[in-house]
């Protein structure tokens, strides 16, 4: 099976410093990954650089087998979208969530706008009563639901999250999980999510990455994590830094809502 | 809904947080801002001036109680003020009210003819520079480097000088010395956003960078820029005013203020009205003007409030 994103000894510089150091995932499709890390660690350069927003300085980025210029082109676009982690700095300030759903379809030239806006905004469950908002008109958890849908509007395949819960309040950050969790499963959707929160990503991801000063240190499979089956010490200092995560109570309990 | 719909008042639809349409929308954001406008009590001052000076250009022939170019040579020279001569009268006969009235026309002419040709060049200059970034941000901003450099006034006077005397031709001048400023406006409201999410992720959709920066950045830059246009605009008038001193704005018999006072200068001390009442009216509209900017910016401003 041609993975839908593969990284090959990727290599990102910023002047003269190497944010990454030969980085490789493979990411299947329908699969969602995880990158998991320190601030730092490169595990949002490692999603901006699949994006197109990071200098890539060698290796290659292939999409469903095929690989990727310096410059994207609309189809990329098409394909793979991104959420950002901060909903208050990624929504225009003087953009209705209608104007902001607007764009993608206009730059798209896709017709049918009136309809898909309306499925979006049900679909991330905000309903056509906050479709002529400001943002400032919304809360938090409102606005990131206004980026996931303004990402869904161009039906993409591949879907990238870089922290999309971590400026949220607890209680809406389990909300806007579910909710992508949902859209993934209603679209078959690819995930690559980067978190620094261990909990959100064995929660979501079947697979992850450990990153470490701009290189993975491990992959492996989150109930292996969820299980402390880790090889490599700095992964087992992560798990004890995320002292919350690794009280038995808290995962039985978890388990025992899922089930 | 429709139940309240029905009790609701215009103010309350207006400062609806579950706007129904994209009209609505905008009319509570344009009435948001407008409440905070006019809870400045000096902005209104400013506002009402302004409207007055409008109100007077577009009425000029109704109001004016005299002809403005030809006087009465014989009886009504340098008259002082009085019943029949509001404002007296020149050294050539012509009432000075109606030429005040009439000159309301050319300042008007003046001030928006440089904001509509200095605000889009230093708006478009500012924010494809900040935007690119690179070569294309260091040339153009030499170049506006360049034209700051020059002395304004001066600047004006060689143009003027090369293009011969005229009004058309002082707007122009000044067009042309005053849009660096806005350009490094722009550009720095620019830098500030263009590494923002919100730009980035419109990038992500593919949008073009001519996109990005006519319908993302500039209505960001935007505010500031009217806001600064505004406060400029006494200065413009005042530019305006000294090129006519020096007999290189509007020729005569043309009633601008500038050129009045010009030729009222000669019988400053003897007849004070000459030079006193249209340096009187550039005083209260160019206050007009700054008090409407000042207010513009509290209201406007992006970095209060939730704009």
């Amino acid at each position: 099976m041609t993975p839908a994103l593969a990284v090959t000894d990727l290599e990102v510089v910023f002047d003269r410093f190497r944010a990454l150091k030969g980085v490789s995932i493979t990411v299947q499709p329908g699969e969602s990954f995880g990158l998991v890390g320190e601030s730092g660690s490169g595990k949002s350069t490692l999603l901006r650089a699949v994006a197109g927003l990071a200098p890539v300085a060698s290796g290659t980025i292939t999409l469903d087998g095929k690989p990727l210029g310096r410059r994207r082109d609309k189809a990329f676009y098409a394909k793979v979208q991104m959420v950002f982690q901060d909903p208050y700095g990624s929504l225009h300030p003087r953009q209705t969530v209608d104007r902001l759903l607007q764009e993608p379809l206009a730059v798209h030239g896709i017709g049918d706008g009136e309809k898909r806006i309306q499925r979006a905004l049900d679909e991330v469950g905000l309903g056509a009563g906050f479709r002529f908002r400001y943002s400032h008109q919304l809360s938090g958890g409102q606005r990131q639901r206004v980026a996931i849908a303004r990402a869904l509007i161009l039906e993409p395949s591949i879907l990238l999250l870089d922290e999309p819960t971590s400026a949220l309040d607890a209680s809406v950050q389990a909300e806007v999980l579910n909710l992508l969790e949902q859209v993934r499963r209603d679209r078959a959707l690819t995930f690559l999510m980067v978190s620094h929160d261990l909990a959100v990503v064995t929660h979501m991801c079947g697979r992850l990455a450990v990153m470490q000063n701009g290189e993975v240190v491990e992959t492996l499979a989150s109930p292996d994590l969820a299980a402390h089956r880790v090889e490599k010490d700095y992964t087992k200092r992560l798990l004890n830094a995320s002292g919350g995560f690794v009280r038995d109570d808290d995962s039985s309990a978890r388990s025992a809502h899922e089930a | 809904m429709s139940m309240t719909g029905q009790a609701m008042t215009r103010r309350e639809w207006l400062l609806s947080e579950r706007p129904a349409s994209r009209m609505q929308a905008r009319l509570g954001r344009a009435y948001v801002t407008w409440r905070r406008f006019s809870a400045n009590r000096l902005a209104m001052v400013g506002l009402f001036i302004i409207v007055a000076l409008l109100v007077v250009a577009a009425l000029a022939d109704v109001l004016a109680t005299h002809s403005p170019y030809i006087g009465d040579l014989k009886n009504a020279r340098l008259l002082p003020p009085s019943a029949d001569h509001w404002f007296g009268t020149d050294d050539l006969g012509r009432d000075i009210y109606t030429r005040i009235v009439h000159g309301s026309r050319l300042t008007l002419f003046v001030v928006v003819l440089v904001a509509i040709i200095a605000a889009p060049v230093g708006l478009a200059v500012g924010t494809v520079a900040g935007y690119a970034g690179g070569w294309v941000d260091a040339v153009l901003m030499r170049v506006t480097d360049i034209f700051l450099a020059f002395p304004k006034l001066v600047l004006a006077l060689a143009f003027v000088a090369a293009l011969g005397p005229g009004i058309e031709n002082a707007v122009l001048a000044i067009a042309i010395t005053s849009w660096p400023p806005y350009a490094r406006i722009a550009r720095a409201e620019t830098l500030t956003v263009r590494n923002s999410d919100f730009i980035k992720a419109v990038e992500l959709m593919g949008a073009s960078p001519f996109r990005i920066v006519l319908r993302h950045i500039m209505p960001l830059c935007l505010s500031s820029l009217i806001v600064r246009v505004t406060l400029d605009m006494a200065g413009i008038i005042l530019t305006a005013a000294g090129l006519g001193f020096l007999g290189l704005g509007a020729q005569p018999p043309l009633p601008e203020w500038g050129a009045m006072i010009a030729s009222g200068r000669r019988f400053i001390l003897d007849q004070w009205w000459v030079a006193g009442a249209p340096g009187f009216a550039i005083l209260v509209v160019s206050l007009g003007f700054n008090l409407l900017g000042d207010g513009l910016r509290d209201a406007l401003d992006p970095r209060s409030g939730d704009q």
